[in-house]
């Protein structure tokens, strides 16, 4: 399973105390945690308290750290952002839960011209997090399935994370609580309940923003992607080695922002063919970013053209065999590789 | 219809004094049959759902029959309606087949937005009927749009807009709501007040006792609170602001008080966390297709076995919807790209050059 080889590679090297855990519950635990040990951090959003979250990852919170804390909010993402970068220039580090990442919309404003630009313009930044499931695949329809990283790829000042693993999704949220800067953190909604893994219980896991990660190693041609695609990607993988011996690396990027330009850079060398795969539409998607990266920092590395393997430039739409049809397929994957490796 | 607040704590207070409206009895009998109709509707829906072959999320309607109903059924072919995504039977009420309602949940080509939009957005240009709104508030301010176009073109047809309690709270909710008193057009606000938005009791997030009051920020805005569980006391007062807006092109609204009997979605049980099972109890009891039906008995209307007759029929219906559902085929890969634009647009459906 892709699931259990991320989560061997992050295996302490002297086995320790290790506890099954979901996506989902890493996010919790990671909240639980930096709200356990730092007074200043605490949470708002729709539905956190009294209900436990849409999809119960503040489940309990409300008991254990009160109403000041852990603080329902109308339904004002605008002024959920907002008070929060307020909070921010207090001294607080509030984490903002968007239910949907769709629904970042409303806030907007407060992200691009406030977030994103208090620092360049004060000298201090809006230490927050803004987080929310984001993806498609839960046939939830145009409004609740959407990608929005591109959105916000083009405002300096803003960081993105978007975690596969349950052990990033950990480590992303508590180094983004810490992170002086706005932190957009995107997490899968299909991934919630569907990622386990042994999660190291003797250790403080912080994954630092700005690195990716080696999902999957290999020699003939990789595979760039991050969040659900990542398991595309691995099983894409799998069958290129079973079926015709090909060895495909795959790198989670982790952080969008900044992108780990690095890792691109290695990864393409070490191959010579790149394709690059996600769930937002094509065009604008950071597929393009992406492969700019990789022909300016590459170029002479590479074998055969970049590849994008991504969404179509329509909306999601509810249908389910369309939703699937729209969404980048393992099949999709594998003729996109296989183009690469004849070329 | 006051202006204001003066009607303020007039809530779910004693109605009786409401007589049938002086609507016939064909009429009376219309708007029992809806009720009934959505309510039969829902629970096929749910059902559908368990089974599987509705997806992703769906919120129904249970218990706020009577606001749908009041509210839509006075309305005129040439008005419109606007409503917020807990839309299915707003939809049915309005006029949409319950087949083509069904067959969107269904994500099937015959649903009223092609299988496209699924539970959230039932959409039905024919019948004026502007379509539910996944974005909590944020059609608000289109309805501010159809009333300015009814207003310019000097039409006297109405835009009727209806959004959940939560909305209330949000930026595009005043923004609209400014405009459209300033700018004095014809639309009929209607807040479904079911006392929650998702899992949050409305008064633990509104700085406002009465929601109606709302409406004290802006000239020109009348407010009235009202007996969402009550068809005939809705439709009185939304007959009231319909009038006014159709000859005055002023707005109003009306804050109907209701109580959705199921959870917030099909993901969410009915009781536990937000509510207790006594409080849905209590308001089960206080059932708006029960206590018309009572209504149109006592009145002579119906008789019991008009209405077992009735409840037969709309069972049958429903059934035939879901048949038809069933039957009705998957949207092909095509349609995938129709409708982004207006015509042609070079590029867009490629995924891979290669393919
Ligand atoms: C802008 C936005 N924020 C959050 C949500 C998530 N959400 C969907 S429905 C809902 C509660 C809405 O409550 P209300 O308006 O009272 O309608 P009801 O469910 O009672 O019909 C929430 C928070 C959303 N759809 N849009
Ligand atoms: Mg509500």
């Amino acid at each position: 399973m892709a699931e259990a080889t991320a989560a061997q590679q992050r295996a302490p090297a002297e086995p320790g105390a290790t506890r099954e855990t979901t996506y989902l519950e890493a996010i919790r635990e990671a909240l639980w945690e930096e709200m356990k040990t730092d007074d200043s951090v605490f949470i708002l959003g729709e539905d956190v308290g009294v209900y436990g979250g849409a999809f119960k990852i503040t489940e309990g919170f409300l008991d254990e750290f009160g109403p000041d804390r852990v603080i329902d909010t109308p339904i004002s993402e605008a002024a959920i952002v907002g008070a929060s970068i307020g909070a921010s220039h207090m001294g607080f580090k509030p984490v903002a839960e968007m239910q949907f990442m769709d629904f970042v919309a409303p806030a907007f404003d407060m992200i691009v011209n406030f977030a994103a630009k208090v620092r360049y313009r004060t000298g201090f930044g809006a230490q927050i997090v803004i987080r929310g499931p984001v993806g498609a695949g839960a046939r939830a329809g145009p409004f609740h399935s959407q990608s929005p990283e591109s959105y916000f790829a083009n405002v300096p000042g803003l960081k993105m994370v978007a975690p596969a693993t349950a052990y990033d999704a950990k480590g992303l949220l508590r180094a983004s609580i810490r992170d002086p800067d706005p932190v957009l953190y995107f997490e899968h909604k299909f991934l919630y309940r569907r990622i386990k893994e042994q999660l190291p219980t003797d250790e403080e896991i912080l994954v630092p923003i700005g690195k990716a990660r080696v999902h999957r190693e290999g020699e003939d041609l990789s595979i760039i992607t991050w969040g659900a695609m990542v398991y595309t990607a691995a099983r894409a993988a799998d069958r290129l080695a079973e079926e015709e011996g090909v060895s495909a690396e795959v790198l989670d990027l982790r952080s969008l922002r900044p992108v780990d330009v690095e890792a691109v850079a290695e990864t393409a060398r070490k191959t010579g063919r790149v394709l690059v795969l996600h769930e937002a539409p094509r065009f604008g998607g950071l597929a393009g970013e992406i492969t700019a990266v990789v022909c300016e920092e590459a170029f002479e590395w590479l074998d055969a053209p970049v590849r994008r393997v991504t969404a179509i430039d329509t909306p999601v739409p509810y249908s389910p065999p369309l939703e699937d049809y729209y969404l980048p397929q393992v099949e999709d994957v594998l003729t996109a590789a296989r183009w690469l490796l004849a070329y | 219809m006051a202006t204001k607040s003066e009607t303020k704590g007039e809530t779910r207070g004693d109605e009786g004094d409401v007589d049938l409206l002086g609507l016939d009895e064909d009429e009376l009998r219309r708007m029992l049959r809806l009720m009934m109709l959505g309510r039969r509707f829902e629970e096929k829906a749910a059902e559908a759902y368990q089974t599987g072959k509705i997806g992703g999320f769906c919120h129904l309607y249970m218990g706020q029959e009577a606001v749908a109903a009041g509210c839509i059924t006075p309305l005129r072919d040439d008005d419109y309606v606007i409503t917020a995504y807990r839309d299915h039977v707003q939809a049915i009420v309005r006029g949409v087949d319950p087949k083509a309602v069904m067959a969107e949940l269904y994500g099937r080509v015959d649903g009223c937005s092609g299988g496209m939009g699924g539970s959230m957005h039932m959409f039905d240009r024919s019948l004026n009927f502007m379509g539910g709104h996944a974005i909590v508030g944020s059609h608000v301010p289109i309805a501010a749009g159809v009333g300015y176009a009814l207003r310019y073109r000097e039409e006297d047809a109405v835009c009727l807009c209806l959004f959940g309690d939560s909305v209330v709270n949000g930026g595009p909710f005043h923004e609209a709501f400014n405009m459209t008193a300033k700018f004095e057009l014809p639309v009929v606000f209607v807040c479904e007040n079911n006392s929650y938005g998702m899992g949050t009791d409305i008064h633990r997030v509104a700085a406002i006792e009465e929601l109606a009051d709302r409406a004290c920020a802006y000239e020109n805005m009348a407010s009235e609170s009202v007996n969402g569980m009550d068809v005939l006391a809705t439709r009185r007062a939304v007959q009231g602001a319909i009038h006014r807006a159709r000859e005055e092109h002023l707005p109003s609204f009306i804050d109907a008080h209701c109580y959705r009997y199921m959870g917030h979605s099909m993901a969410d049980p009915s009781a536990g966390t937000y509510r207790t099972r006594e409080e849905v109890e209590r308001h089960r009891q206080d059932d708006p297709i029960l206590t018309y039906r009572k209504r149109l008995i006592d009145a002579g209307v119906i008789s019991e076995e008009d209405y077992d007759a009735m409840d037969r029929e709309v069972i049958d219906q429903v059934e035939k919807a879901a048949e038809f559902a069933e039957q009705s085929e998957r949207p092909d890969f095509a349609s995938i790209y129709e409708h982004v634009y207006a015509g042609d647009f070079r590029g867009i459906d490629r995924r891979d050059a290669w393919r």
